[in-house]
């Protein structure tokens, strides 16, 4: 079952008050159920726009965005039912570890007692029992994106949207949270759709991978296909590099 | 000066340079400052020489002080509430969204802040005159808006613009709407920053005067203008200083508070976007509040070229007499020769004072000790920021009229009161700009051969140049709207323009209040010429505040 549409979707942004270029030019894709998609590219290629623009945050020039069939290019941002993890986790500061995962649960005025199991078990989940009393900014950075990631699962989004989660962090753990991160939406069976600009993180996390060069989509297909396929010389050149 | 670069020897000018750096700066603080304040204090504590607080017991038993303490506090309080609750919309739609004529918008919306206050009283005496508004508290609740809801804009504006739109976006995506958004994410985040800039309102109206006693009369006031009464009309000296005292604790203990709330002034790039459907209520709010803003203004200018038949220049015609009734000594026109030439000498006094003690300031000395006495020197110049005009021109009154300071008819008395006033603003706009200077620029410049001197011109007074420009401008125009310490100090036969103004309108008979309006238009053109200069040497003023 197709659970995600993107059907011609282009963005612009603006460049002074005056002067617009596209950010996405007419990009049309689809995302089965249960399947995590990653969106590779050099930086500037405007697959976080891509992103941005799948969960409401940017204001579309043309296209639609379909969820299972039906049109939810005008619902707004917070009806969605998505959620955002960004590539440095974007915390909430001012809150907790336990009040930032529980922010979507405030929100769906899930009980407190349900809110307090919920949490422990997505800390759990993450691998980081008992750190719900922390404040967010003695955390190290691995450990504030874990936090960032049970906070976007913690309302069971329906698609889960991260920008480039991994990017923030060294090598080694890049690779172990990559790993945990894969197990997790396997679990879980979350939908998701992830940006990176490396080709590692990609196929370490995703099932499929679709690239994006200049704000065009010019591949897509299963990882190891695209990998060892590349469409255009650009692509060969973007992928061989690395 | 004592830089790590020559602490091998310093060279003996650069020792006198020192001495006088730090020297003349206190030693003017200390004539011109200390002493009045601590005169007018000891007035109230010791009038005999002996420690006396009888005269608290005696000035806090009048059910009028009680009624002006509330009055004062109260009125503060509201006028913060309220200019936060208006600012925030216009700082969201100025600071955070991205739209042609937004600088032009900006610029407009600070521009109350800026008119000197008498000219604000005055054109809200003009636009209630004849209305049942005119002379109520609600009329000074609405001046004092007018005139301060600028700070909120641009305190929180200049905050809010460097905060990342990203944990809002997450927010929004993980199920919030946009009311959500706002009180769970962006308001906690804005907290230090609404805490200062409602701080600084609350400050601002707390010691209000030019504005008070234009608007207020005898009925409603403040202690400042309650401080003004007593002194000038009733003479009652000891009860005047009994305010002045409970007053300079009440600053003082604010000061502390904004110092301690007014979080790191790190700054971000700004991040701006293009407005969307959510930000109709800001956008409608801000509107609405910015040209209520422009209201006042219009109906200044609109009533001073009103005539009786019709519209022309005779009010303006009228400013080269006295007035009706002889309400005046000189011609307003002199009144105003007399402002810009004590403005000018003002800022001259400022400028220097507040450059030279910067230059010192913005060293780093290695010994703990002269650390320490840097520290101490830092906060003494920011004082007079704390003291109120009126408390300044009050102490000035009672202490340089006798030797060695005989200055009483010294036309120097109010371009000192007036310099004094202005320093603290000079510090602030070109300290921080010394301070940010890389010290290894200074050492690349001694390494290249540069003697103290030449590192002195070539790389600190090449930088602050902009920066001191700027602060003369602010310096003046802080100096030609000043009432506070002037309305003490001028005489009759030698008044400034805001004194000329307030004696006129304090008499509306015949032309007086046409000419009023007419001298208040040529005061507020002139301060805004002047700040739009300013402005256009772009120069980051928003620590000025």
């Amino acid at each position: 079952m197709i659970d995600l549409s993107v059907e011609q979707l282009t963005v612009s942004y603006l460049r002074d008050t005056s002067h617009a270029a596209l950010a996405i030019d007419d990009v049309t894709l689809d995302l089965a159920a249960g399947t995590v998609l990653a969106i590779l590219g050099p930086s500037g290629s405007g697959k976080s726009t891509l992103l941005r623009a799948i969960a409401g945050l940017e204001v579309l020039d043309a296209g639609r965005v379909l969820w299972r069939g039906e049109d939810i290019t005008g619902m707004p941002v917070h009806k969605r039912g998505f959620a955002l993890m960004f590539q440095d986790g974007q915390l909430f500061t001012h809150r907790s570890v336990a009040s930032n995962v529980a922010y979507a649960l405030q929100i769906a005025r899930m009980p407190v007692p349900e809110q307090r199991e919920r949490v422990a078990e997505l800390l759990q989940l993450v691998g980081l029992d008992g750190f719900g009393d922390r404040r967010v900014t003695e955390l190290s950075g691995g450990e504030q994106q874990r936090v960032a990631l049970a906070r976007a699962l913690a309302a069971r989004p329906r698609l889960l949207l991260l920008d480039e989660p991994l990017s923030s962090l060294d090598r080694e753990l890049r690779e172990r949270l990559g790993q945990d991160l894969r197990r997790i939406l396997v679990d879980t069976g979350t939908t998701a759709m992830f940006v990176t600009h490396d080709q590692g993180e990609a196929v370490l996390v995703a099932d499929r991978i679709g690239i994006m060069m200049d704000s065009r989509l010019v591949q897509l297909g299963d990882a190891a296909q695209v990998l060892a396929e590349p469409a255009t010389p650009a692509v060969e050149r973007f992928l061989g590099r690395q | 000066m004592a830089n790590a670069s020559t602490a091998v020897r310093t060279p003996p000018s650069i020792v006198i340079a020192t001495v006088l750096g730090v020297g003349v700066p206190v030693a003017f603080l200390a004539v011109f400052f200390a002493w009045p304040v601590a005169a007018m204090i000891g007035r109230g504590v010791a009038p005999e020489g002996i420690l006396d607080l009888g005269g608290f017991g005696e000035v806090f038993s009048r059910p009028r002080t009680i009624r002006l303490l509330g009055l004062t506090l109260g009125q503060a309080a509201l006028a913060s509430v309220l200019c936060v609750l208006l600012g925030l919309p216009v700082a969201h739609v100025l600071y955070r969204l991205q739209f042609r004529g937004r600088a032009l918008l900006r610029a407009l919306v600070l521009l109350p802040f800026v008119l000197p206050t008498v000219v604000v009283g005055v054109a809200f005496r003009t636009l209630l005159r004849g209305t049942p508004l005119d002379g109520t508290f609600v009329a000074i609740m609405l001046a004092l808006v007018f005139f301060n809801v600028a700070v909120v804009v641009r305190t929180v504006g200049s905050a809010w613009e460097g905060l990342d739109p990203r944990q809002e976006d997450a927010a929004r995506v993980l199920g919030a709407s946009p009311a959500r958004v706002f009180l769970t994410i962006t308001l906690p985040r804005l907290g230090p920053s609404i805490a200062a800039a409602a701080s600084i309102v609350f400050l601002f109206c707390a010691t209000a005067f030019g504005v008070v006693l234009v608007l207020g009369g005898t009925q409603f006031g403040t202690i400042e203008t309650e401080i003004y009464l007593l002194t000038t009309q009733f003479l009652d000296l000891r009860a005047a200083s009994v305010l002045s005292v409970t007053q300079l604790v009440i600053v003082v203990a604010l000061l502390a508070v904004v110092g301690r709330v007014r979080g790191s002034t790190q700054r971000r790039v700004a991040i701006a976007r293009r407005p969307r459907r959510s930000d109709a209520p800001a956008l409608v709010a801000a509107s609405l509040i910015t040209a209520a803003l422009a209201v006042p203004v219009l109906a200044l200018v609109e009533r001073s070229l009103r005539t009786s038949d019709g519209y022309g220049f005779t009010n303006f015609a009228l400013l080269a007499g006295t007035g009706s009734r002889n309400a005046l000594v000189v011609p307003v026109w002199v009144a105003l020769g007399n402002s810009l030439t004590i403005a000018v000498q003002a800022t001259v006094i400022a400028v220097t004072i507040g450059l030279v003690a910067s230059l010192v300031l913005s060293r780093s000395p290695r010994s703990p000790t002269a650390r320490r006495a840097l520290g101490v020197f830092d906060g003494a110049l920011l004082l007079p920021l704390g003291v109120s005009a009126v408390t300044v021109g009050f102490g000035f009154l009672i202490t340089l009229n006798q030797p060695p300071f005989d200055l009483r008819s010294s036309p120097i008395l109010i371009p000192i009161a007036q310099a004094l006033v202005a320093l603290p603003l000079v510090v602030r706009t070109v300290l921080p700009v010394l301070r940010s200077i890389d010290p290894r620029l200074r050492e690349s410049a001694a390494v290249l051969g540069a003697s103290p001197w030449r590192v002195l011109r070539d790389v600190d007074l090449s930088v602050v140049a902009r920066p001191v420009l700027a602060a003369s401008g602010f310096a003046f125009a802080v100096a030609l709207g000043e009432f506070g310490a002037t309305s003490f100090l001028s005489r009759p036969d030698r008044p400034t323009l805001p004194v000329v103004i307030y004696r006129l309108i304090g008499l509306p008979g015949g032309d007086n209040f046409g000419m009023a309006i007419a001298a208040s238009v040529v005061l507020a053109a002139v301060t805004v010429a002047v700040i739009a200069l300013v402005e256009r040497l772009r120069v980051d003023t928003v620590g000025a505040f």
